[in-house]
C-alpha cells in the first residue's frame, strides 16, 4: 500500500519534471542538467512557455550592463505614446513603451530595455519587472523572428488546437517553449486569446522588421493543414493575410470539426435559434424545495 | 485613562504581529472606536453596526474588520497591517454581511450604517477554510524547520481552519530563495503572498526594490534583478512577515522562540530611544525586536538596533586589566585595578584631569562621573562628539522640540546639515511619512538619498545665509502654519557652530518657526547618552579652557575621543565594555555592562527619558557603570554619598528632575529673544562661518560605537553594501550619461 503511494508519487514528480522540461528553452534545458544554480520554477504550462524565470538571470546579450536606447524614430513614437496620457500619470505608458521596446528589440525585452522604460517613465525599476513579468506577450528571453503562439485553453481545444499544436510541432520540429536553430520561430502555448468563437486559432508575431514591420496576427478557424501553410508562407518571407481562413468574420457559417471546415448545416446551433439539446438537466423542472437548515 | 487604555489596546495589537497568535489576543487597532463604542452615545460622525446581533458604534469611514474589533470580535487576518495600505489579498479575513451574495474581505470593505455583520456563521468558517486550504496547498509545511513555527500567524490559523488532511495530490510549486544582503533570510516557497512586506518597502522603508513578479501560481516575492534591500529598516519585513519566508539570517536556526525570555527595554544604537524587547536565552542575546511605541518608533527598528547584539559576545572586556611597565595587559582582581586607579591619581592636581564621556553611557554612570570629578577638583568634562562649549542651560536648545510624534504635524521641514536617514532611520521614516502627507521638504546640506524627494537648497552655511535673505522655501517657511528645523548632529560639532546657530535662530525667529502652540525648532542627535550628558551638565567648566594639559584621564565607554584630548603622557582609565579603541590606550581598564545587562537610564533626542533594564547577566567580572565609580571613589577617598540604584536615580532626578520622570518628554521652555541675543553676542565673538559645507556627522551607519563596531553581522553589511550584491552593484554602461542625455533631449 505504502510502496504504491509512494510509487505514484514518483510518477507525478517525473512527469511534472518532464513537462517542466520541455517548457524550458534549449538552453535552460541544458542548465536544468547540469544542475548547479538554475533551479526549475515548478512551472508546468506556463502561459507564456519559454520564460521559465521569474528572476532575471544574467545571459550573453542580456546584463546589466548591456545597453539598450529607443531609435530616434522611436523616441518620436515614445514621445506620441506619452502624449496620450496626462503628464502626472506618465507610468500609464508603461505597457505601450515596453511592447515598442519589444518590438525594437527583436521580440524580447532586456533587463535594460525595461529600465529604460522606467527611467523614461520616471518609475521604480521593480514596478516595471512587475508589469514586464505579469503580462505573457512580454517576453523576456530572445525568440524567433516569428512568435507562434498557439491557443490551448478550452474553447480551441475542444475544436482540436491539439492537432494544430501537433501539426506545427511536427512541421517545425519544436516542442513548446523551443526555438527553431536557424533562429526563424518560437513555439509557446498562449491562454485563450479572445477569438473562441473562431477557434481554434494561433497567433503569431513577426519580429523580422523592426517596429515599422512588426505585425501580430490572429489565424482563426483552422484546420491543422491551414496552421502548417501559414507557417510555411512566413519562411518563404510572405506575409499571410489575418483573420478566419473560412468566413469572413464570426457569422454562423461553419466550424472547424476534427480537423476540417464544415460548413454550417440545418442542424447547426446558432444563437438565432432555441437550441436543440441535449440538455445536461430539464430545464423546465421546478427546482426542489429548499431544506430547512439542520 | 484613554491613554492608558489606548495604550494597552495598542500593545496588543504590537503582540500579535511580532510574537503572539492574533487568534488568542483581543484586538482593538483603532483604539477610539473601541474606547467610545464602549461608552455608548453615538456621535454624529459615527455610525452604528451590527455584529453578530449586537449594535456597535464605530467612526465613520470605518471598515468591517474595524466594526468587528470594535465589537471585540476576532477576525483572522494575514494581509492586514495597521501601518500599512490596505492589499485585501490573503482573503482569511472574509465575514458574512447580511444581502451580501458572497462573504466579503473585512479588512478592505468599508461598513455601511446599519450593516449586520455575521462572523460565527458556518459560511463563514467554510469560507475561511477554503481560504486555509487554497494557502497551504503550495506551503512546504516545513514548520518542523522553521524559524518562524511556534509564532507564525499561518500555524496558528491553520489550527483553527485547517484541516487535518490534505486533499492536494499535485506537486507544489518551488521557488527560488533571493537574497536580499545578510540581514533577511528569505524561503519563498514559505510565502503565502500578502504583500506586507512589498507594502513596507514601498510604503514605509521608501526603497522600491521589492515587488511581486509574475503572476498566478507563478508570482514570487522578489526583486527581480539579485538585489541587496538598501535599507536601514529592513529588518523590520522580518517581524511583518506572518509567515516564515522572511526571517533573520543572523539568528537562523539557533533558538526557538518560545525557550527565549523577554525583556522590554530600549535601544541605544541611536539617540532615538527605540522600544525594544531583548530576547534571551540563558546569558546569550538572542534576538532584538521592536516594541509598539506610537510616540518614538511607531513598531519599527532599525537595522543597527535589531542586528548588532552578536558585537556584545565580542571583543568584551570581562577582567579588570592593568597595564604593566612592559606596556602589557595583565588580568587584576578588582581591588588590585581599583588601587592602580587610585595610585594613577596620586599626586595629580584636580585641573589636570579630564573625563569624557562616550556614546553609550547611561546617564547613571555620567552623574556619579561628574560627582566623582568634581569632588576631586576637576571640571573638564567632555561628553564625546564634540561640542565641548555648547550652551546646555536652555534645553529647548538641544532637544527636538517639536518631539518625535509632533513632527508629522508639520507642514514644511527644513534639514540643516542632517541625513536622518543614517542619523535616525527610524525618525526618517517618520519624516517620510509626514511627506507623503504632502509636507514639504528642504535640505541644506549635502545630497543624500532620504526616501524621499525634497527640495535641495545648497551644501553648506552659505545656502543658509541665502536663504534668510529670502528665498522660495524661506517663503514657504514663513506662511506655513507649523514649519519645522531639523538641525543634524554634524553642526554641533563643527568650529563655527556658534555663528552658523546664530544664523539658524535668525532664521527660526524670522519665519517664525516658534509660535504660540508650536515650537518647530528641533536637534537631531546621533548618540544615546548625548541629551542626558546635557541634562546633566556633563560639559567642561568655565575654567577648564584654561587648565593645563590633562595627565589623568578618564574615559567612560569613550571610543571616538578625539586624539588631541589625551596627552602622550596621561595616565589613562578606560571604562567600557569593549576592547575598542578606548582600551589598548589605557593604563588600566575597568570591565563595565552593557546596556543589555544593566538599569541604565537614557534620554533621547526628543527629551524622553526612558530605561534599560537587564535582559542578560553581566559578563565576567565586568560591574554596571555607576557602580565601578562608586568604587573608585570609595578607593581615592572621596567616597559618593548614594549606593544604591535608587540612590542614584534620586540623585539624577536632583540635578535634572525630568530624569526622574521615566517615559515622559518634558516640553522645555523657549526664550525667542533673549536666546537669539545672546547668541548674536557669542557669534559676534566666534569665527567667521566656514564655507566648507555641512556634512553628516555619522560616515559609516553601521559602525557608530563599540559593540556596533564588534559586530560581525555589520561589518558584513558594510561589505555587502560595499560591493553590492552580488554583480548588480554598479551599473556601468547601460546608462552613461550620453544615453540619459539622449532621452532627456528628445522627450
Ligand atoms: S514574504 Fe512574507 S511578508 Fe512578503 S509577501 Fe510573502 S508572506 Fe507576505
Ligand atoms: S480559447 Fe482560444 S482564443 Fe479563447
Ligand atoms: S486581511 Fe483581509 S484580505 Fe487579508
Amino acid at each position: 500500500m505504502l510502496r504504491s503511494s509512494a510509487w505514484k508519487l514518483c510518477r507525478v514528480g517525473q512527469k511534472s519534471l518532464q513537462r517542466q522540461l520541455e517548457a524550458c528553452s534549449v538552453t535552460t534545458r541544458a542548465a536544468v542538467f547540469v544542475g548547479a544554480d538554475y533551479p526549475s520554477t515548478g512551472r508546468g504550462f506556463a502561459a507564456n512557455s519559454h520564460d521559465v524565470f521569474g528572476q532575471h538571470r544574467d545571459e550573453k546579450g542580456n546584463t546589466i550592463s548591456t545597453p539598450f536606447d529607443f531609435t530616434d524614430a522611436n523616441y518620436d513614437a515614445v514621445a506620441d505614446i506619452l502624449l496620450r496620457y496626462p503628464s502626472n500619470y506618465k507610468q500609464s505608458a508603461c505597457i505601450p513603451l515596453l511592447d515598442l521596446a519589444q518590438q525594437q528589440n527583436n521580440g524580447h525585452l532586456t533587463l535594460a530595455a525595461m529600465r529604460r522604460v522606467a527611467m523614461l517613465l520616471d518609475m521604480p525599476e521593480i514596478r516595471v519587472y512587475e508589469v514586464a513579468t505579469f503580462y505573457t506577450m512580454f517576453n523576456r528571453s530572445p525568440v524567433g523572428r516569428y512568435h507562434v503562439m498557439v491557443c490551448g485553453t478550452t474553447p480551441c481545444q475542444i475544436q482540436g488546437s491539439d492537432g494544430i499544436y501537433e501539426a506545427i510541432s511536427n512541421h517545425l520540429g519544436l516542442h513548446y517553449g523551443q526555438t527553431s536553430p536557424d533562429g526563424l520561430f518560437t513555439l509557446s502555448e498562449m491562454e485563450c486569446m479572445g477569438a473562441c468563437v473562431n477557434a481554434p486559432m494561433i497567433a503569431i508575431a513577426d519580429y523580422s522588421n523592426g517596429v515599422e514591420g512588426y505585425s501580430y496576427k490572429y489565424f482563426e478557424d483552422l484546420t491543422p493543414a491551414d496552421a502548417v501553410e501559414i507557417v510555411k508562407r512566413y519562411k518563404d518571407g510572405e506575409k499571410p493575410e489575418m483573420g478566419s481562413r473560412y468566413r469572413s468574420k464570426a457569422e454562423p457559417a461553419g466550424a472547424v470539426m476534427n480537423g476540417k471546415w464544415t460548413p454550417a448545416q440545418k442542424t447547426m446551433p446558432t444563437l438565432t435559434e432555441a437550441p436543440p439539446g441535449p440538455f445536461c438537466r430539464d430545464l423546465g423542472e421546478m427546482p426542489a424545495p429548499e431544506q430547512p437548515k439542520a | 485613562m484613554l491613554s492608558k487604555l489606548a495604550r494597552t489596546a495598542s500593545r496588543s495589537r504590537v503582540q500579535q504581529n511580532l510574537l503572539l497568535p492574533s487568534i488568542l489576543l483581543p484586538q482593538q487597532p483603532f483604539q477610539s472606536s473601541a474606547v467610545t463604542s464602549q461608552q455608548a452615545a453615538p456621535a454624529e460622525d459615527h455610525i452604528e453596526v451590527k455584529v453578530n446581533g449586537s449594535p456597535v458604534q464605530i467612526p465613520k469611514g470605518s471598515t468591517v474588520m474595524q466594526a468587528c474589533d470594535a465589537a471585540g470580535i476576532d477576525i483572522p487576518r494575514f494581509c492586514y497591517h495597521p501601518k500599512l495600505s490596505i492589499a485585501g489579498n490573503c482573503r482569511m479575513c472574509l465575514v458574512e454581511v447580511e444581502k451580501s451574495p458572497k462573504p466579503v474581505a473585512s479588512c478592505a470593505m468599508p461598513a455601511a450604517p446599519n450593516m449586520n455583520i455575521k462572523t460565527d456563521t458556518d459560511l463563514v468558517k467554510k469560507a475561511r477554510e477554503g481560504v486555509m486550504e487554497f494557502l497551504l496547498i503550495n506551503h512546504p509545511l516545513d514548520c518542523p524547520i522553521c524559524d518562524q513555527g511556534g509564532e507564525c500567524d499561518l500555524q496558528e490559523q491553520s489550527m483553527h481552519f485547517g484541516s487535518d488532511r490534505s486533499r492536494f495530490t499535485e506537486m507544489k510549486r518551488s521557488v527560488h530563495d533571493k537574497n536580499l544582503g545578510p540581514l533577511v533570510k528569505t524561503v519563498m516557497t514559505r510565502c503565502i503572498h500578502c504583500t506586507r512586506c512589498v507594502r513596507f518597502a514601498t510604503e514605509v522603508a521608501g526603497v522600491q526594490d521589492l515587488g511581486m513578479v509574475g503572476r498566478g501560481k507563478d508570482s514570487e516575492i522578489g526583486t527581480y534583478i539579485d538585489k541587496l534591500l538598501t535599507s536601514e529598516l529592513s529588518g523590520n519585513v522580518i517581524d511583518l512577515c506572518p509567515v516564515g519566508a522572511l526571517t533573520s539570517k543572523p539568528a537562523a536556526f539557533t533558538y526557538r522562540n518560545w525557550e527565549l525570555k523577554n525583556t522590554e527595554t530600549i535601544d541605544v544604537s541611536d539617540a532615538q530611544g527605540t522600544n525594544t524587547r531583548v530576547d534571551s536565552r540563558g546569558v546569550e542575546v538572542m534576538r532584538i525586536l521592536p516594541r509598539l511605541n506610537e510616540d518614538v518608533n511607531e513598531e519599527w527598528l532599525s537595522d543597527k538596533g535589531r542586528f548588532q547584539y552578536d558585537g556584545l559576545k565580542q571583543q568584551r572586556l570581562n577582567v579588570p586589566l592593568v597595564k604593566g611597565p612592559d606596556g602589557a595587559f595583565a588580568p587584576k582582581r578588582w581591588p588590585e585595578a581599583l588601587e592602580a586607579v587610585a595610585q594613577g591619581l596620586q599626586g595629580i592636581a584636580g585641573n589636570e584631569m579630564r573625563a569624557i564621556a562616550g556614546k553609550l553611557s547611561d546617564a547613571e554612570s555620567m552623574v556619579a562621573l561628574k560627582d566623582l570629578m568634581n569632588k576631586l577638583g576637576c571640571g573638564n568634562l567632555t561628553s564625546e562628539g564634540g561640542f565641548p562649549d555648547l550652551d546646555a542651560d536652555v534645553r529647548s536648545n538641544y532637544v527636538a522640540n517639536t518631539t518625535i510624534r509632533g513632527i508629522e504635524g508639520a507642514d514644511v521641514i527644513l534639514l540643516i546639515g542632517t541625513n536622518p536617514r543614517i542619523e535616525a532611520p527610524v525618525y526618517n521614516a517618520r519624516i517620510r511619512k509626514t511627506w507623503l502627507e504632502g509636507t514639504q521638504i528642504g535640505l541644506v546640506g549635502p545630497e543624500y538619498d532620504l526616501t524621499y524627494p525634497y527640495t535641495h537648497l545648497g551644501e553648506g552655511p552659505d545656502a543658509l545665509a541665502a536663504m534668510l535673505g529670502g528665498s522660495d522655501f524661506f517663503q514657504k517657511l514663513q506662511e506655513a502654519q507649523h514649519p519645522a528645523v531639523v538641525l543634524g548632529p554634524g553642526i554641533l560639532s563643527r568650529p563655527d557652530r556658534d555663528t552658523i546657530l546664530q544664523q539658524v535662530h535668525e532664521l527660526v525667529e524670522k519665519a517664525g518657526v516658534v509660535k504660540e502652540d508650536w515650537n518647530g525648532y528641533n536637534i537631531l542627535h546621533d548618540a544615546a547618552s548625548r541629551v542626558a550628558a546635557l541634562d546633566l551638565g556633563f560639559l567642561p567648566s568655565a575654567r577648564a579652557q584654561s587648565a593645563p594639559k590633562p595627565k589623568f584621564v578618564y574615559l567612560l565607554g569613550s571610543d571616538d575621543y578625539s586624539e588631541e584630548d589625551i596627552p602622550e603622557d596621561a595616565f589613562v582609565v578606560y571604562q567600557g565594555t569593549h576592547g575598542d579603541r578606548g582600551a589598548p590606550r589605557a593604563n588600566v581598564i575597568l570591565p563595565a555592562a552593557a546596556y543589555v545587562e544593566k538599569e541604565g537610564t537614557f534620554v533621547n533626542f526628543e527629551g524622553r527619558t526612558q530605561r534599560t533594564k537587564a535582559a542578560v547577566p553581566m559578563v565576567g567580572d565586568s560591574r554596571e557603570d555607576w557602580r565601578i565609580i562608586r568604587a573608585v571613589s570609595e578607593v581615592v577617598g572621596r567616597p559618593l554619598p548614594y549606593d544604591t540604584t535608587d540612590g542614584v536615580q534620586k540623585r539624577l532626578a536632583d540635578v535634572a528632575p525630568h530624569l526622574g520622570k521615566v517615559d515622559a518628554v518634558e516640553s522645555p521652555i523657549w526664550l525667542n529673544g533673549e536666546y537669539n541675543k545672546a547668541f548674536a553676542e557669542r557669534a559676534a565673538k566666534a569665527a567667521e562661518a566656514f564655507q566648507q559645507p555641512f556634512s553628516s556627522s555619522i560616515k559609516e551607519f553601521f559602525m557608530t560605537d563599540a559593540i556596533s563596531r564588534s559586530s560581525q553581522v555589520m561589518a558584513r553589511c558594510i561589505q555587502s553594501r560595499k560591493t553590492g550584491h552580488p554583480k548588480s552593484a554598479t551599473h556601468p554602461g547601460a546608462f552613461g550619461q550620453d544615453a540619459a542625455a539622449h532621452a532627456a533631449a528628445d522627450m
